[in-house]
């Protein structure tokens, strides 16, 4: 069977599915998706737990799954965590270089990474990830590493994702009550990014946003490494509930309306099972047809009608919600100044990227080209890779290999008497 | 001075002053002083270090400052210089000294508030500076301070808190006395000594680490007492100064640095950073009120303000920041910037604070740029200020005219009452819309819009 170290399995507690995908390191150290188990998710709200008992059965049955596909033993996983709670900001660290020659040192350079990790957050709140971006050498912008080179100041950016400790407590314990290990808790809008964003569009800018059934994550990458991450605790399931309200239909057959005809856009070309009134009679045209005025009718076990809906109303109520999160991520990014950063446009995933048209709401809303994120750099299981809900586990994996990677590399440097110290500040590529 | 007396800083030759400390030279800190206002400022030390602390400034020369020392220990009050001494007696003392005991140095204390009271009459601002942990000053420093505000003072405190290694019990007295003196005083700057070990070498001697604390303490009453004095191109005010410290109750951070030549303002912000008391100026980055004095020759310059409040502004972003500027014809050629910064203050509140009404009730920060607003309610003129500014609380029509002015003419607090007004709009709205599954969930508030509220209704659009 596989080393513990070569496996490795990321799991997403969402808030309608819950998903762990297994991955496996060859080798020659590429990942290779080995496994896929998911479960409808029942114990969660807006990304967070709700229910414990519940989440835990399906995190089991989910992992369980996986297991069973992949046929290994799952001991540990990396956890994707996500919430309202959750922010994400820039900070700068600071230290002067304070030896004679001013030359930086390995030790300046530590220095000034603990200064920008000591930030001053709530006593509650705990840092999920600093991540290094860029060094600054006496206002010299863009250094990658600063070691060796002369000057009084070294500053350096880090972006820190952070969140209340307790609530990020709950879905560790979750997995734990059920013997797994939590190798390390990772941020869901970040595991996303991983796995849709090449190295390209890192470096030319994209922005991904993972509309989930509870929460909208979403991550801006710009210059190669994260400049902006965040969360609105609104999603798939805001929508099912606006058009449950709005229809005044219960929420399971709302729900069922918003997969079978729902649309990002009022216009759209897939009214397939749209029952035109007989009295407008106008035929069922697949091609870009109005709305206006199509009705569905719904009906109960005995087939009798119970209740007609307009479809035009279902389109408003869904295309408000949908706009309305892009439009409060869009003004996020204007006040972070990083809407002319997104060179290489807009990745969408996650179960919302199925809603019709999403693409051209989100062109409409950010006037840039927006398009369904594929998982890249990861082979396997073809199927779950073209999959936009699998986008954060499979991320999840991703960032694992990561990890895995810096531990060798590290130890391996570390026998053979190498200086290991920048290479085991963690560091996303 | 007794070595052996409880004495912490016998007399050094001048030369042996540390190199670490960007200290400004004694000679020159103090030209002819040109006095803007007649503010009558006083140093009231307090116990054995305090006692020694005022002896080290009287030392460096201050001018139109008065000194006066309290202690419990009549030996080290005679070795003393400064104009006025008080001997705290008390029956309960036997002639002896409080013996570390924070009780007996309070009771000292409160058996002599007539005199205290006397001490403080006609002066304007008191620093109280004192060496937490041991009896004397941690419990008569609070009394001290309480008097001095009762008289109408602005009450500043300096004090150190022991060495790590001076013990368990000293650390948490210190700390206690701490909290007093903050309830009681307006501001307190205060040193822990550990902080210490950052700017000695291993082999400084336990003499000289003391006169380091001694001076650093020094350097921070001069500051604050040159911000006051003296005549500045952008004044700071004694009321700016109040805006920062008072009701804050909170520990500040002090540091000055100072440099010449042409890239003097770059040298003085690098020295600022790196100054041990900012902790690489992480202090800058918490802060919550910063206040910047910089003084400088004839030929400063505004770029050369500028540049350094570009960077200190930059440093802390989320800071209410003031500043002031001073042109003094003897610091030529040379730049020194004084900061003090503010934390934010913990949320518990010590119980002693709650008398202090008028701070309370100065909710809104005063914003920068309109400099007038805090000296208007908080400054009283400086000429003839009523003697109890803080016994008579003032009457309830005040405080709500108060808030009607603040209404009017300060823009960023229309920013915090609509959100107050907006938050509550949201618990009297007349529709109830029910969010259905998010009910019971905690709300997604987005600038104070409840976001569970389906998107069409929020917008108001018809669905017929």
């Amino acid at each position: 069977m596989f080393e513990p170290a070569s496996l490795i399995v990321g799991l997403e507690i969402g808030t309608s599915k819950i998903c762990a995908a297994v991955g496996e390191i060859n080798a020659a150290g590429a990942v290779n998706l080995i496994g896929l188990g998911q479960s409808r998710s029942r114990g969660v709200r807006k990304g967070e737990i709700a229910d414990a008992p519940l989440a835990e059965e399906d995190v089991r049955n989910a992992i369980v799954e996986a297991e069973q596909m992949a046929d290994v033993e799952i001991r540990s996983v990396y956890l994707g965590v996500t919430g309202g709670h959750i922010r994400g900001f820039n900070n700068r660290g600071v230290h002067p270089v304070v030896s004679a020659d001013r030359e930086i040192a390995e030790e300046d350079v530590q220095d000034v990474i603990k200064n920008a990790k000591a930030i001053n957050l709530p006593a509650q709140n705990h840092v999920v990830h600093a991540i290094r971006q860029h060094f600054l050498v006496d206002g010299q912008d863009g250094i990658e590493n600063p070691v060796g080179m002369f000057g009084a100041r070294v500053e350096v950016d880090v972006h820190v994702v952070h969140g209340n400790f307790n609530r990020l407590q709950n879905p560790i314990r979750t997995v734990k009550s059920l013997q797994l290990e939590v190798e390390a808790i990772v941020f869901n809008g970040l595991a996303s990014a991983l796995a849709l964003l090449t190295p390209e569009q890192k470096e030319l800018g994209a922005l991904v946003i993972d509309i989930g059934g509870g929460t909208t994550d979403y991550a801006v990458y710009a210059d190669g490494t994260i400049k902006h991450t965040g969360v609105l605790a609104i999603g798939g399931d805001h929508v099912s509930n606006d058009l449950a309200y709005g229809l005044k239909v219960p929420l399971g057959r709302a729900e069922q309306l918003k997969i079978e005809h729902g649309a990002a856009l009022l216009d759209s070309a897939c009214g397939v099972s749209v029952s035109g009134r007989a009295a407008l009679g106008a035929g069922v045209t697949p091609q870009a047809e109005s709305i206006k005025g199509k009705t569905i009718t719904l009906s109960n076990e005995l087939g009798l009608t119970l209740k007609t809906i307009n479809l035009e109303h279902l389109r408003r109520i869904m295309s408000l919600r949908l706009e309305e999160i892009f439009q409060l991520i869009g003004q996020d990014l204007e006040q972070a100044g990083l809407l002319d950063y997104l060179r290489s446009g807009i990745f969408v995933c996650g179960g919302g990227s199925r809603i019709p048209q999403i693409e051209k709401l989100g062109e409409k809303v950010f006037e840039l080209p927006v398009s369904l994120g594929k998982a890249s750099s990861i082979s396997g299981l073809k199927s779950a890779l073209d999959q936009p809900e699998f986008a954060t586990a499979i991320g999840l994996v991703k960032y694992g290999s990561f990890i895995q990677h810096q531990k060798k590399s590290g130890r391996a440097s570390l026998t053979d008497g190498i200086k290991t110290t920048l290479s085991q500040i963690f560091r996303l590529g | 001075m007794k070595p052996n007396s409880q004495d912490k800083t016998p007399n050094l030759p001048a030369g042996k002053a540390n190199q670490a400390l960007t200290k400004v030279p004694a000679s020159t800190t103090i030209p002819e002083a040109k006095s803007r206002k007649n503010i009558s400022i006083k140093v009231f030390g307090v116990g054995g270090a305090g006692g020694n602390m005022v002896e080290q400034m009287i030392k460096s020369g201050f001018s139109e400052v008065s000194f006066a020392v309290f202690n419990t220990d009549a030996e080290s009050l005679e070795n003393s210089s400064a104009t006025q001494k008080l001997r705290l007696e008390s029956k309960l003392l036997r002639g002896l000294g409080t013996g570390g005991d924070p009780d007996l140095g309070r009771a000292a204390a409160e058996e002599h508030l007539p005199e205290l009271k006397a001490l403080c009459e006609k002066t304007d601002v008191v620093f109280i500076v004192a060496g937490l942990g041991g009896g004397t000053a941690t419990g008569a420093a609070p009394v001290a301070a309480k008097v001095a505000k009762e008289a109408g003072a602005l009450v500043l405190g300096f004090v150190t808190l022991p060495f790590d290694c001076e013990g368990v019990r000293r650390q948490r007295q210190a700390q206690e006395g701490l909290e007093q003196l903050k309830a009681a005083a307006d501001g307190v700057i205060c040193l822990p000594n550990q902080k210490v070990f950052k700017l000695i070498d291993e082999n400084t001697s336990l003499i000289d680490t003391f006169k380091i604390t001694n001076d650093l303490l020094a350097d921070g009453v001069r500051g604050i007492w040159q911000l006051l004095t003296r005549t500045g191109l952008i004044d700071i005010h004694f009321a700016d100064l109040c805006a920062v410290l008072r009701g804050r109750h909170t520990e500040s951070s002090f540091a000055a640095a100072e440099a010449m030549g042409a890239n003097r303002s770059r040298e003085v912000m690098e020295k600022m950073l790196a100054h041990p008391m900012f902790e690489g100026g992480q202090m800058l980055n918490e802060a919550e009120a910063v206040l910047v004095s910089l003084m400088g020759g004839p030929d400063l310059t505004m770029a050369e303000v500028n540049r350094v409040m570009e960077q200190i502004n930059r440093q802390c972003e989320n800071a209410q920041v003031i500043m002031g500027a001073a042109v003094d014809p003897a610091f030529k050629d040379r730049l020194s910037v004084t900061v003090v910064a503010t934390r934010p203050s913990l949320p518990e509140k010590s119980p002693a604070a709650t008398d202090d009404v008028e701070a309370d009730e100065r909710t809104p920060a005063p914003s920068k740029n309109r400099p007038g607003l805090e000296s208007q309610f908080l400054s009283p003129s400086l000429t003839g200020r009523p003697a109890s500014r803080f016994v008579a609380p003032p009457p309830e029509l005040t405080s709500e005219k108060r808030e009607q002015l603040l209404e009017q003419q300060a823009t960023t607090l229309g920013r915090q009452r609509k959100k107050s007004s907006r938050m509550r709009q949201g618990q009297l709205s007349l529709e109830i819309i029910s969010k259905g599954r998010f009910d019971k969930s905690e709300p997604t508030i987005h600038k104070g819009e409840d976001l569970d509220v389906p998107t069409y209704i929020r917008r108001g659009v018809a669905l017929n």
